[in-house]
């Protein structure tokens, strides 16, 4: 483990920006999102919750796929793909991370979704503790530790340092490139990271949300009992049927592919879908979830049990909170299932 | 305020007992009394979870557009700054007057849980307001912070206490309208240079993640089809947060409800990038009252607008310039 005292982060910062980009959470105009480092940034590492999550710098909003242009009778198609270099990302929290786990499984399955692919083996990931979680945080119920993110390098906080530990091959390259900066942790410094991550644990069981509870979803035999339930009538009711809880969700991975009219060609580009959008999935013979109470139902049902039935019951949620905090009517994942009572329906 | 929640309730049992609604729209509470949510009660037992406090900030309003379409009447809680929003509803004839019982309830200006954690406060579980202090309660301890300091943005330009529509009144604590200049943060943009302005403005609306809550949550918002959701009027787009179409979005919804946003606010509320979206709509407004006279959107349901209507006096295109108003 290594160390370095929070007075000299900004030296660390440049020096892992002069070689590649580094993605860090940064205050821009009032709000704190991931942005690349660069001269004038206000680095923001206080902010638990990215407006955006972490997931844009490896599935951005928006992304051009490919070009066409036309020519008379030929038409081009042009790959607009550059090849990815290197980065760092620094500052991904434990939920963040799980969600990167989630995205994989979307993205990195047959057949592989290369733009994804290629920043993903391009990035290098530097997690952070959270030292003081917040009330809308509740990643223990996915069983995630916010006191020990992985990643390839592990960051934490304590006292008047910061506490470095590569866990991967990733991880060490990076490492080395600035190590110059770091001191080795003693077994003292050890001890002291070990004592705040317990405190962390502790906090983390004050949290309000700390008995939120997962039993009765991500099983197939509650499926038809969960669809056909008449709480989603109530639930979704006062929903607006905006974007926000997907937008700022770490999972959310579902995508539009449009064209922009250039005139004399067409500039395809994918960017996020919403669940929540009446035209979500519109297809010629109209959308399969005309209401939004069924548009609604589909968020959580994905998330709670069609993601977790197909894959070995990981739930799509991390629990970062980030929904809980930005619904404009606070409606969220929390209550829904605080709703159904987290009951056995086994 | 606890008295006015329970002549809330009381009321809404006795019109439902009655007879006179069937349903009765409010707020919910939350987990962390700042997390209201809209709800229909449709039962004398739900309305025991109706909620009214510092934190009841959403516009029912809009939500009266579909509930007046439904069967029987339904009891409807506004604020002040609501009714506005429900008379232009009503003008606008999207609002089925005969099918919603108005209460009007008072309201002191409510607290916005944004500025309480802008002020230091994390891990905010709670929130008692007394009078002039606000009290957080959060994991780490307690924090105290004055009313003024955290209230909502929209609050700091209350038109007034005053309801422009109800049926009855709810009012146990009256409060006199404080005056504020809510034309200020429009005067200090239209002082800006135009380059300053376009960067104030792009570094604002390049936050925008297209969630489109500002739009759904605006009461003057009400086509049934967003020519913005339509893929055939070829200016759909759910992409593309810093160009200029993006930044389009926004100016296009400011004109489009320009002359009929009654200033409630929800937009920036809602914003979950806290862009300043209600200076737009409030530049309209401006103009409107300098090259119009004094308007204000929801202020009745008769009188015709000003965009919406022609009198011989109306300006020229030219006394914008003449007037001294900034290309």
């Amino acid at each position: 483990m290594l160390k370095i005292n929070k007075s000299n982060l900004e030296k660390l910062f440049n020096a892992i920006s002069e070689k590649q980009n580094l993605y860090i959470p940064c205050n821009v105009n009032g709000k704190t999102n991931y942005a690349v480092y660069g001269e004038g940034a206000q680095v923001d590492l206080e902010t638990l919750k990215t407006v955006k999550s972490a997931k844009e710098v490896f599935f951005p909003q928006c992304e051009d796929i490919v070009s066409f242009k036309r020519n008379g009778k030929a038409v081009e198609v042009i790959d607009v793909r550059k090849e990815s270099e290197d980065f760092t990302v620094f500052g991904v929290r434990a939920c963040d991370l799980k969600s990167f786990e989630i995205l994989d499984t979307v993205f990195l399955s047959e057949p592989v979704d290369t733009y994804y692919q290629t920043k993903r083996e391009h990035g290098t990931v530097v997690t952070l503790a959270c030292n003081y979680p917040e009330e809308s945080c509740f990643c223990h119920t996915f069983g995630i530790n916010a006191s020990e993110p992985k990643g390839d390098v592990t960051c934490w906080f304590a006292g008047d340092f910061l506490y470095w530990q590569a866990n991967t091959e990733k991880g060490l390259n990076l490492t080395k490139t600035v190590e110059s900066l770091f001191e080795k942790a003693t077994a003292k410094d050890e001890k002291e990271v070990e004592t705040e991550k317990k405190e962390i644990e502790k906090r983390t069981e004050k949290l309000p949300l700390y008995d939120l509870t997962t039993e009765g979803w991500g099983k197939d035999s509650v499926l038809l009992e969960k669809f056909n339930s008449p709480l989603w009538q109530s639930l979704s009711e006062a929903c607006l049927g905006c974007g926000a809880c997907t937008f700022v969700c770490p999972t959310c991975q579902c995508y539009d592919i449009k064209d922009f009219d250039k005139g004399h060609g067409i500039q395809r580009y994918r960017c996020w879908d919403s669940c929540m959008y009446n035209d979500f999935t519109m297809m010629a013979h109209g959308t399969p979830r005309p209401t939004q109470m069924q548009r609604f139902r589909q968020r959580f049902m994905h998330k709670l049990v069609y993601y977790p039935k197909n894959n070995e019951g990981t739930f799509g949620c991390v629990g970062c909170g980030r929904c809980v905090e930005k619904c404009p009517i606070h409606m969220n994942i929390t209550k829904v299932m605080k709703a159904f009572g987290g009951k056995k329906n086994d | 305020m606890q008295k006015v929640v329970d002549i809330m309730k009381k009321r809404a049992l006795q019109l439902l007992e009655q007879g006179t609604v069937n349903r009765v729209l409010g707020w919910k509470n939350g987990d962390f009394t700042y997390d209201q949510t809209p709800a229909v009660f449709n039962s004398k037992e739900e309305v025991n979870e109706l909620v009214y406090n510092d934190f009841s900030a959403a516009n029912l309003s809009k939500y009266l557009i579909a509930e007046t379409k439904k069967e029987g009447k339904i009891l409807a809680f506004l604020k002040p700054c609501d009714t506005y929003s429900f008379n232009q509803l009503i003008k606008e004839h999207r609002i089925n007057r005969e099918n919603v019982y108005v209460i009007g309830v008072e309201c002191q200006g409510k607290v916005d849980v944004e500025k309480v954690r802008a002020l230091g406060a994390k891990g905010v579980t709670g929130v008692e307001v007394d009078g002039e202090t606000v009290t957080a309660h959060t994991l780490y301890g307690d924090k105290t912070f004055t009313k003024e300091s955290v209230l909502m943005e929209k609050c700091l330009a209350c038109k007034g206490k005053t309801h422009m529509a109800y049926d009855e009144l709810i009012i146990v604590n009256p409060v006199e309208d404080k005056k504020n200049d809510r034309f200020k943060q429009v005067e200090e943009l239209e002082n800006m240079t135009p380059d300053e302005r376009f960067a104030f403005w792009q570094g604002q609306l390049s936050k925008c993640i297209r969630c489109n809550a500002c739009r759904n949550v605006c009461p003057a918002c009400s086509c049934l089809k967003c020519v913005f959701d339509n893929p055939n009027s070829g200016v759909a787009s759910k992409a593309v947060p810093d160009t200029f179409e993006e930044q389009l979005f926004h100016v296009i919804r400011a004109f489009h409800v320009a002359g009929r946003c009654t200033d409630c606010g929800e937009c920036s509320r809602v914003c979950p990038q806290n862009i300043p979206l209600h200076l737009l709509n409030r530049k309209f407004i401006k103009d409107i009252n300098k090259f119009y006279g004094e308007y204000q959107a929801g202020a009745d349901t008769e009188t015709r607008a000003p965009l919406t209507n022609f009198t011989k006096e109306d300006v020229e295109p030219s006394v914008i310039s003449d007037k001294g108003g900034k290309a």
